[in-house]
């Protein structure tokens, strides 16, 4: 992250979860992603399909 | 038997595909739109960053049509005149063409069932101020839009780099204002095309919506399983927004806008103003005013159309406290109520509530979303609409053999920044239902299995997928009509 975070405490953006250097790779992991295209797109197609009969 | 289809977006476009597909050549699908494109929407977001020029998200209709067989008119529907009149009992919509050979010569177009599908108006005006051409206030609702807001977008750019600070406002442009998905898609487009330029640390970028809490989408929020917790989307889009370095202000619905300053009320009834230099604010969205009238000319426009120009359909309209809204209250066929060969499909259709809980400001004025219907549930109401008016034509019956409510079918919601196989990056969201099952999910209000929420490569590449996918869909390619809604 750039350097713009100055005093952020006590401010709403202080406080929400921030990914992990572990995360954020995870995020780019060619294999990881992979598996998460497959898996996102079948949960999506579960979706379409029950959703009108 | 003559099918009249009103626009040609998402769910129209739909309907007439396979409205045609299923008729073939014994009846005729008639489909009228202002527009001579279709544009597939949810890419604009990519032209207003420059990512895609507009010819990349757009192609000619008539062209399609032809190949097809269905007869397409440039041109705007006036009036529904679902009776006829003195001279034919046939329902028929005077229509004013807006292509240019026939520019503004009006026409009577009958028909035996009728499909409104003509989206929203994209009602500016409801907001003093906003919009493309006041106040350089920019939209991405519309591909000349989005070009439009890139251009401005290219200023703001050459500003910060000549180290100028520069403040940016993206959201919602009205109190009630809906399509939060897009805005949100929008401001991260902006913060990462800036990270990517090094230009991040000038811009102060803001997030200014009508939600009582963010990650509200219009939709009440949802619940994911994330991080062996079962956690809202406030967190989710909290999160996002803080690690994009993006401000948020909620509870805001926005009143007015003047050069450089948008004034907004909040719920506890204050009077703010925010300043910008680039503002991007969704409008509110409203139908398109089209009257209605018997056979001898009367007004029967209630009988057809709600109050904000949303065609009335086979919900359940009855008042109720928000404690007493169920899934039952959600139109199934989508059918008029009093003319039975009057269907509304898409953004046309008027909601019977909001699916976020309405609020009122101290001062009594309404801030919330209004339910979201773009994208996915558009695409399926336009396909449900034509497979039930094909099968009425073909086995001369009333039945409806098919249903899609809001309170059964899901949605995904992918919101995508950069562009590439590896420099992308996307927020995956599905939900299902759109609009919560209190009955049937009783804790969440929705299936947990169905609904997720994912920050990866894989998003993007979803979004990118799903673009050239449903283009393809659109285009009528081979065995387009396999591909899912």
């Amino acid at each position: 992250m750039e350097n713009l975070n100055k005093i952020r405490g006590y401010k709403d953006e202080f406080y929400p979860p921030m990914p992990t250097k572990t995360t954020k790779h995870l995020r780019t992991n060619f294999l990881v992603q992979l598996y998460k295209f497959f898996r996102l797109n079948y949960k999506i197609m579960r979706i379409v399909i029950k959703g009108h009969s | 038997m003559d099918v009249l289809v009103l626009g040609a977006g998402v769910s129209g476009h739909t309907a007439a595909a396979f409205l045609k597909r299923k008729l073939g050549k014994k009846h005729n699908v008639i489909v009228v739109s202002p527009g001579a494109y279709y544009q597939w929407i949810p890419s604009n977001i990519w032209v207003g960053v420059g990512r895609m020029t507009i010819d990349n998200v757009r192609f000619k209709l008539a062209r399609i049509y032809r190949k097809w067989g269905i007869d397409f008119r440039q041109a705007k529907a006036l009036s529904i005149h679902p009776e006829g009149d003195d001279s034919s009992s046939r329902g028929y919509v005077t229509i004013e063409y807006t292509s240019a050979d026939q520019k503004g010569s009006n026409e009577n177009v009958e028909y035996d069932y009728l499909v409104n599908a003509t989206g929203p108006k994209l009602n500016f005006e409801k907001t003093p101020g906003l919009g493309p051409g006041n106040n350089t206030t920019v939209s991405v609702c519309s591909y000349d839009h989005a070009a439009h807001a890139w251009e401005e977008l290219q200023k703001v750019i050459e500003k910060l780099k000549r180290g100028e600070k520069q403040k940016i406002v993206i959201g919602t442009g009205h109190a009630m204002a809906t399509c939060q998905g897009a805005a949100f898609e929008y401001a991260m487009n902006i913060s990462f095309e800036l990270r990517k330029q090094k230009l991040l640390h000038l811009a102060e970028i803001t997030w200014l919506t009508n939600e009582y809490e963010v990650g509200d989408f219009g939709m009440g929020g949802a619940f994911i399983k994330r991080g062996g917790y079962v956690t809202s989307t406030k967190i989710f889009a909290e999160s996002v927004l803080a690690e994009n370095n993006i401000n948020w202000i909620k509870r805001a619905g926005v009143q007015k806008v003047d050069q450089g300053k948008i004034h907004y009320e909040t719920l506890d009834g204050d009077y703010k103003t925010i300043e910008y230099d680039f503002a991007m604010l969704i409008p509110a969205f409203s139908g398109h005013g089209i009257g209605a009238f018997d056979r001898k000319g009367n007004d029967i426009t209630s009988r057809l159309f709600a109050g904000n120009g949303l065609m009335l359909v086979d919900a359940d309209y009855q008042t109720r406290p928000f404690e007493e809204w169920t899934i039952q209250d959600w139109p199934t066929t989508y059918q008029n109520p009093n003319y039975d060969n009057i269907y509304a499909a898409g953004i046309a259709f008027a909601p019977p509530h909001s699916i976020s809980k309405p609020m009122k400001s101290r001062n009594g004025t309404d801030i919330f979303p209004t339910p979201p219907r773009t994208g996915m549930p558009s695409g399926v109401i336009g396909k449900v609409v034509a497979q039930n008016i094909a099968h009425r034509i073909r086995h001369q019956t009333d039945e409806h053999k098919h249903t899609a409510s809001m309170g059964r079918m899901g949605a995904a919601c992918i919101i995508s920044v950069g562009y590439g196989i590896r420099k992308g990056m996307g927020a995956t969201m599905t939900v299902s239902p759109i609009v919560q099952d209190w009955e049937k999910y009783p804790q969440w209000g929705r299936d947990l299995n169905a609904t997720v929420g994912e920050i990866g490569l894989a998003g993007h590449w979803i979004k990118l997928f799903l673009h050239y996918m449903f283009l393809h869909k659109a285009k009528g390619y081979p065995f387009w009509w396999l591909l899912p809604e």
